[in-house]
């Protein structure tokens, strides 16, 4: 059966914010999914440079993790961000659609750990290196 | 994210993104304290408030107290270096306010601690540590 990703994203999976945002599903695998944020004058936090704020990037490497993490368990479940970090390596070129892949590397009974980049074009160069962890919801007391 | 370089008093002007989001200053007591309503554009699932909204907020705040600490010391530009979020509690369908509190503002690197919460400041819903890049002119 497994997590139908693309029905997921389809139905508005990526809720009020994401779809404001104006994030797309680009494509997955086992335990990562990769999607995609165009460019938006909206989404400007530097009016000098027309770089975009760094807000934007979180909320797609949040979903891109989530996504990697019921692709990984092979369903949907509730969880919640624990945290994340995002280290900035360099500004995302303007007027570029920037490209975040998500990867589940680790899945314990109660806790998924996951990371993932965020690049502008080239994933070998890229623009942000993220590393956060989820709390499944319904994974009982002792877990 | 280099601030805004009007940033002097109350005239901060804040990004297109932070106006996106809703965000608008409140000072208090010299502080800016950012305030973002409640939203479709900011909601994750039915009635919650999307993580990346939340960390959106805080790095704003965090940006507004750099920024206003800054603008007292000459000009200077900043960058992100790293942004850690701790997501402490479900964020609800009410305004959401945020500060950010400079923890140490070096020659090169600022780190700053910022915090998010709704009805009860006592009871916050995320906080953030950001690490700034300081490039002095």
């Amino acid at each position: 059966m497994g997590f139908d990703i693309e029905r997921f994203t389809a139905m508005g999976g990526f809720g009020g914010h994401g779809r404001h945002l104006g994030m797309q599903y680009r494509t997955h695998g086992d335990d990562w999914a990769e999607l995609a944020l165009p460019y938006g004058a909206r989404l400007i936090g530097d009016p000098a440079s027309g770089v975009i704020a760094s807000g934007p990037i979180v909320a797609m490497m949040d979903m891109a993790t989530s996504l990697s993490v019921w692709l990984k368990r092979g369903a949907f479940e509730a969880h919640v961000t624990v945290d994340l970090r995002v280290d900035y390596l360099r500004p995302a070129v303007p007027e570029r659609t920037v490209i975040g892949r998500g990867e589940c590397y680790r899945i314990t009974h109660s806790i998924a750990f996951v990371r993932g980049i965020a690049h502008d074009g080239d994933p070998d160069d890229p623009v942000a290196h993220v590393a956060g962890t989820f709390m499944r919801l319904n994974a009982g007391v002792e877990a | 994210m280099t601030p805004p370089r009007t940033a002097i008093g109350t005239q901060m002007v804040l990004p297109p993104y932070a106006e996106w989001l809703g965000c608008s200053i409140e000072w208090v007591e010299e502080v800016p304290e950012l305030v973002m309503p409640f939203g479709d554009h900011v909601m994750g699932w039915p009635g919650l408030l999307q993580g990346g909204a939340i960390a959106g907020l805080l790095e704003v705040a965090g940006i507004a107290a750099l920024t206003h600490r800054l603008s007292l010391e000459g000009t200077a530009r900043i960058k992100p270096v790293t942004v850690t979020t701790d997501y402490l509690r479900t964020g609800r369908d009410h305004p959401t306010r945020a500060v950010g509190t400079i923890l140490r503002l070096g020659q090169r690197i600022a780190n700053v601690e910022a915090t998010a919460w709704q009805e009860d400041r006592d009871r916050p819903i995320a906080t953030a540590r950001l690490n700034y890049r300081i490039l002095r002119d």
